[in-house]
This record gives structure tokens, C-alpha cells and sequence, in this order.
């Protein structure tokens, strides 16, 4: 009897910790999620192997769909997550830098006509010079939250606003179209190779991002500008240098998406490109447990949580939610997220729980 | 030797009266003094068009829904939280009115009712979750305005125009200013006239100057806003001050979207798009500052006047609108942004 409690109390401890980890909310969001497909349609998960317009094989599937999808948005929560960490605000303006940096891109492979015959710069310079644009703009970003010290969400209001303008005004408001197959890779598949590149490009971001976090000091300085802001200065830390670093770096991360999402058009649509994409990004955040006041951050948590999110997406597309509705429900799932995550609430929950335990215990 | 004297004397007077006046008449008088500059430019570089009171007037019909929710965007930021719902909230209002009206031959004063309690449902879930769950309002309000956008499409897809009758002839009653006319090309003379809405917004704005102004309650937001810590020290109810706040924010979007919805007099999915940018824009051009505690409902309505004033010079400038609204609007709003910074720094 002895033991078998003691056994008991084990389990509980270990129950505890599982639901402790930071990483168990989008775990279980991903487990619930899957579980519905499954009874609503075992199709679901139904992968076919077959061959594309060029003739490569290519996977196809809603799993395909969801690795493919959530990879930029991955791309973008490791960027986000450290944004939200060190600042405890969110940028916004991640559609419209997007749309910025996918139209330079296309801007200087088009060069000066709109529909080239052939690419008129190396598609890496091109890349490159977006990766300026976007840091640039992730520096203004952060120029106004560290050095002006105005809120996060406000200060990217203004790019958020101007962005899909400035993108417009980059290419006169034409649309180019590029034809090359080099170009289409970035969003589409590697010949011979079966699963989208885009996945690749997102492992490849999260490899970096975990050898920087592992080699450097940049997870801790934000975890400590985060925590409290006073105290890493008096530490000797420069909490305005810091927070203006993460909004460059996550100008990396919008460069890198944007290639993706460009390559997969060989075109730019301005209003369209990335729409929503921020509520995404701030979701994948959420979902990954990470406090969106600031502080301690998840890498991991948040990256999983994009691919649930566009699980999420891709469930809501199968059942024919339109797009333009989809972000009702979405709207929906963060408010539910925010609530159960908020301390009031767990503070209440726990109040009840320990009042249940309590009460057990005296009719025992 | 003396002239020099008295010039630096002046000029110490001024500095010092600067100095002494609080953050909210500063702000105000920046803004004014910025509205009436841009409208002296707009006379001098764009012609004489700017000179006619219509194009003062048209400024007012097109802009009386933005009137009404910056004001409930600025109350909410007087208390240092935020709504960025509104937009959507307006979005939605129109479709519903719109669907109401035309699919179902309803009566205007029950679908004013349905905006009513929309914009009223919006402001009691949002001040519930932000004034007593603690959850950060950008993020309440961001998934309010998504849900918002995600109804209207589910609501109706396709945009139309309401042909219902009373409606219609709600939305053509003309108030005509005499006195303001002009003479046409023609030759004829026009009266100068303003919509309904403008008059409901001008009563808003009457109301809500005199509510922060000299009720209780009204001074209650601005002491949340000021310091959340010492306006609980000092008996105040900083959560219901809070969910009053959204809920004033919530009840004002839904009388500014049935404003909205008279103006354009149809249902749409895109409408309103960017609303709540402007609505932000216009509160802090006015001087409402986003720390909470500093602003006044005079300021957002000159501030939505300088915005617009600003849109309209863009325009007629014959720069493309779709690009160079939003840039303009930003390039101000970053502006702004920026001189309010310096004047917090100023305090310290």
C-alpha cells in the first residue's frame, strides 16, 4: 500500500514536470489538432509521391503542405521570439517589411524592365541587398523602440502602415515576373529531391540560431534586458543596444522569408504577399509559452508553434473556411491562448485546485 | 544694447511660459499651431481650392466617423492602454447594417441599434479581458480587430450598396451653412453644406471634452493614465476605470461605424481598412500621448483634421493615393511620435 502511493506521488511529480516544460502548451495543441484531423478525415495524412510539371518527384499532401507553409513562418517566430523577449512587445510590421524586401529582391533581378528574359543579377546579390534593406528597416524599428523608447507595437504601426507603399514605390507599382528555375527553388523543391526546400532553409535558420544562442551572449543579455531593464544596466549591459540588435536580427529573419515567399510566385502581389503574416508570428510566440511581456524565451517552443499554427491554418483551409475568414478563428485561439495563460486566471485555477485538494483531505 | 536686452527677455518670457504650462495644453497648442500651418500651405502651394469653405466642409463629412473613433481610441490611451479594434469594428458594423437593411427591409433606427451593440459588445469583452485578466491590450485588441475582419467576410462576402429607402434618404439629408456658399463654374451659387454625421461627431466631441474635462470620471481616466500605483493610493477603482475606458472606446466605434456606414452607404469586407492606424495617428498628432495620462479630445479632433488636410494636399498634389497616403500618414505619425519623446525628455 506504502509503496504503491509512493509510486504514485512519482507519476504525479512526473506529470507535473511534463506540464511545467515550456515546450508541453504547443505540444498538446499539436497532439489535440492532430487527433481532430484524424477522426474528421484519416485522409489527412495521406502523403503521395509524384512528379511535377519539370519532372522531379515531389511529395504532396497536407503534411507536405503544413512543412512547407510553416517554414517561413518558423523563420519568422525565431526572429519574433527574440524580439518579444528582449523589447515585451511585438513587431508588427513583419508583413509589410516582408513585401519590402521580397520587392527588392525582384527589383534587382528584373532590373530595368518589369519581365526580363533572362535574371539581370545574381540571385545571391539580390538576396543580399534585401537582407540589407530589411536590417535597415528592422534598425529603424529599433531606433524608435531603444533609443525613443516608444512601445513596440507602436512604433512598428508606422511601418506597418507605410510598408506595403514603400514596396509598391520600389517597383513603380509594376508587378515583374521572373522566369527562371534556379529563382523558383527557394520556394519550391530541389531537383531530386522530394520534400520543399523551403523546410531546408528553415532548418538551416533555426541551426544558426541555436549556434549563436549556444556561442554567444545574445540569449542571456535579452533574457536579462527582458526580465528587468534597470538591473542588466546597472549590470553593465546597454538595454537600448541589445533591444535595437534584436529588431536587426529579426530584419535577417524577414529578408530570409521573404525570399521564400517571393520564389514561390516569381512575382510580388504588395497587399496580398505575407497578409496576416504578424498575427501569425505573434501566435507562434504565444502558442510557444513564451511570455509576451518579456523575459525568459523558448526557441524551440516558439518554432514548433509556428508548424502548429499553420497546422492550424491548413486544417481551418481543408474544412473550407475561406481565406478571409480564417482570421475570425484565429482571433478566436489567441484570445482562448491569452486567457489561459494570463496569471489571474492561473492563480484562480490554482486557488481552486489547492481549495478541491483541501477538501479531499478533510472528508479523508 | 537695450533692444538685445528686451529681445532675450522676450524670449526668456516665452521659454519659461513653455516651460510652466503642463504636457497636455503644450501638445495642443503644437497641434493647432501644426494644423493651421499645413492649411496656410495647402492655400499658398495648391491654389485657391483650399480657400473655398466646402473643401473645409468636406473635410468634415469625410472624416466624421474618424472624428468620433479617435476620440474613443484617444480615452482609452489616456488611460495608457491601447485599441487598434476599431477599424474592424467599423468593418463590421457597416456589413451587418448593410445586410440588415437590404436583405431583410429592416428600419434604420433598430439597425443603429445593432451598431450600438456591436461596438458595446467589442468594448465589454475587451475591457473585461484587459482591465480585470491583465492581459496586454495590443494583444486583446489586435485579435479583436482580426476577429472583427474575419466576421465581416462571414457575414457577406461580396461588397453592395444598401437602396433601402429611409436609409437613403437619411444618408442625402444635407445641413446647409448659410453664409458659407460659392460660386460655382457655372456661375450659380452653392450653399455650403455639412452631413449628419458631422453634427453627431461634433456633439461627441462637445461631450466628451466636457466628461474628461470636469466629471469625476473623467478625471479618473487621465489619474489611471498619469500612474496606475498612485491612483489606486488614492481610492480609485483602476480596473473599472479601465473597463469603462474600452467600453467608452467599444460604444464609440459603434456609433462612429454607423457614422461610417451613412457616409458610404454600403457593405463591404475592405471597408475601413486602415482605420485604426489613422485613428492612432490622429490621437497622437493631437497630442495624446502614449504614456498614458496627457491628452485631449480638442487636440484628436484637429488632429484628424491635420491628417486629413495632409491627405488632401497628397492628393490634389496628383501623387498616386494608394502609396503615398500611407507613407505620409507614417512619415507624420513618426514625426510626432518623435516630438513627444523630446517632450517627455524635456520633464526629466
Amino acid at each position: 500500500m506504502h509503496k504503491n502511493e509512493t509510486k504514485k506521488g512519482n507519476l504525479l511529480d512526473f506529470m507535473k514536470g511534463i506540464f511545467r516544460m515550456q515546450i508541453f502548451i504547443p505540444i498538446a495543441a499539436l497532439l489535440l489538432l492532430a487527433i481532430f484531423n484524424l477522426i474528421n478525415d484519416p485522409s489527412f495524412y495521406k502523403i503521395t509521391l509524384g512528379y511535377n510539371s519539370v519532372g522531379n518527384p515531389v511529395l504532396s499532401g497536407y503534411l507536405m503542405t503544413i512543412l512547407d507553409y510553416g517554414s517561413e513562418l518558423a523563420i519568422l517566430a525565431i526572429g519574433m521570439t527574440i524580439v518579444t523577449a528582449a523589447t515585451g512587445g511585438q513587431d508588427i510590421s513583419v508583413g509589410a517589411a516582408i513585401a519590402i524586401s521580397g520587392s527588392v529582391i525582384l527589383r534587382i533581378l528584373c532590373g530595368t524592365s518589369s519581365r526580363p528574359d533572362s535574371l539581370q543579377a545574381p540571385i545571391i546579390v539580390a538576396f543580399l541587398v534585401s537582407c540589407l534593406v530589411a536590417m535597415i528597416f528592422g534598425a529603424f524599428n529599433g531606433v524608435l523602440v531603444a533609443h525613443f523608447k516608444i512601445q513596440p507595437m507602436i512604433a512598428t504601426l508606422i511601418l506597418f502602415t507605410a510598408g506595403r507603399s514603400i514596396a509598391a514605390w520600389i517597383n513603380n507599382n509594376e508587378l515583374p515576373i521572373v522566369n527562371d528555375t534556379t529563382f523558383s527553388i527557394f520556394g519550391g523543391f530541389i531537383p531530386g529531391i522530394p520534400i520543399p526546400t523551403p523546410f531546408f532553409i528553415a532548418l538551416g535558420c533555426m541551426a544558426i540560431a541555436a549556434i549563436v544562442l549556444k556561442f554567444t551572449n545574445l540569449g542571456l543579455y535579452t533574457k536579462a534586458v527582458g526580465i528587468n531593464e534597470r538591473s542588466s544596466r546597472m549590470n553593465g549591459l546597454n538595454p537600448s543596444f541589445v533591444k535595437f540588435l534584436t529588431f536587426v536580427i529579426l530584419g535577417l529573419c524577414v529578408a530570409v522569408a521573404a525570399l521564400i515567399k517571393v520564389s514561390r510566385l516569381s512575382s510580388i502581389n504588395y497587399s496580398v504577399i505575407a497578409k496576416d503574416i504578424e498575427m501569425d508570428a505573434i501566435l507562434a510566440v504565444a502558442l510557444g509559452a513564451n511570455a509576451l511581456s518579456g523575459g525568459k524565451f523558448n526557441l524551440a517552443a516558439s518554432i514548433l508553434g509556428a508548424y502548429v499554427i499553420q497546422f492550424l491554418t491548413t486544417t481551418l483551409y481543408k474544412m473550407n473556411v475561406q481565406s478571409d475568414a480564417l482570421s475570425a478563428y484565429k482571433a478566436v485561439v489567441v484570445i482562448l491562448l491569452v486567457v489561459i495563460s494570463s496569471p489571474v486566471v492561473r492563480e484562480k485555477a490554482v486557488a481552486l485546485f489547492k481549495q478541491k485538494k483541501k477538501l479531499e483531505k478533510e472528508v479523508v | 544694447m537695450l533692444e538685445t536686452v528686451k529681445v532675450s527677455l522676450k524670449k526668456l518670457n516665452i521659454r519659461s511660459k513653455i516651460k510652466s504650462m503642463s504636457d497636455t495644453n503644450l501638445l495642443l497648442s503644437i497641434t493647432i499651431f501644426a494644423f493651421f500651418m499645413m492649411y496656410i500651405g495647402a492655400v499658398i502651394f495648391q491654389g485657391s481650392g483650399f480657400l473655398k469653405p466646402q473643401t473645409f466642409f468636406n473635410i468634415l463629412n469625410a472624416n466624421a466617423a474618424l472624428i468620433i473613433i479617435s476620440c474613443g481610441v484617444s480615452i482609452v490611451m489616456i488611460t495608457k492602454s491601447i485599441d487598434i479594434s476599431v477599424g474592424g469594428v467599423a468593418a463590421l458594423i457597416s456589413m451587418c447594417c448593410a445586410v440588415y437593411l437590404d436583405f431583410h427591409q429592416g428600419n434604420v433606427v433598430v439597425a443603429g441599434m445593432i451598431a450600438l451593440t456591436i461596438g458595446l459588445l467589442f468594448g465589454v469583452v475587451q475591457g473585461f479581458l484587459v482591465a480585470y485578466l491583465d492581459i496586454q491590450p495590443f494583444i486583446v485588441t489586435l485579435a479583436g480587430m482580426f476577429f472583427a475582419r474575419g466576421m465581416t467576410t462571414i457575414v457577406n462576402t461580396n461588397p453592395f450598396n444598401v437602396a433601402n429607402k429611409a436609409f437613403v434618404a437619411l444618408k442625402e439629408i444635407r445641413v446647409v451653412i448659410p453664409g458659407f456658399g460659392s460660386i460655382n463654374k457655372i456661375g450659380k451659387y452653392v450653399d455650403a453644406y455639412i452631413e449628419v454625421g458631422v453634427i453627431v461627431a461634433l456633439f461627441v466631441v462637445v461631450a466628451l471634452f466636457c466628461i474628461l474635462r470636469w466629471s469625476k470620471v473623467g478625471r479618473t481616466f487621465y489619474a489611471v493614465g498619469g500612474s496606475e500605483q498612485s491612483a489606486l493610493m488614492l481610492g480609485i477603482n483602476v480596473k473599472r476605470t479601465k473597463f469603462l475606458a474600452h467600453l467608452l472606446s467599444g460604444l464609440l466605434a459603434g456609433i462612429g461605424g454607423f457614422v461610417y456606414f451613412l457616409h458610404v452607404g454600403s457593405g463591404s469586407a475592405s471597408h475601413a481598412s486602415g482605420m485604426e492606424m489613422n485613428a492612432i495617428a490622429s490621437s497622437i498628432i493631437g497630442g495624446t500621448m502614449l504614456s498614458g495620462g496627457v491628452g485631449n479630445i480638442v487636440g484628436t479632433f484637429f488632429g484628424v483634421l491635420s491628417l486629413s488636410t495632409i491627405q488632401n494636399i497628397v492628393s490634389s498634389a496628383g501623387l498616386d493615393q494608394a502609396w503615398w497616403t500611407g507613407i505620409t500618414i507614417a512619415m507624420m505619425l513618426c514625426l510626432f511620435l518623435v516630438i513627444q519623446s523630446i517632450v517627455m525628455a524635456r520633464k526629466k
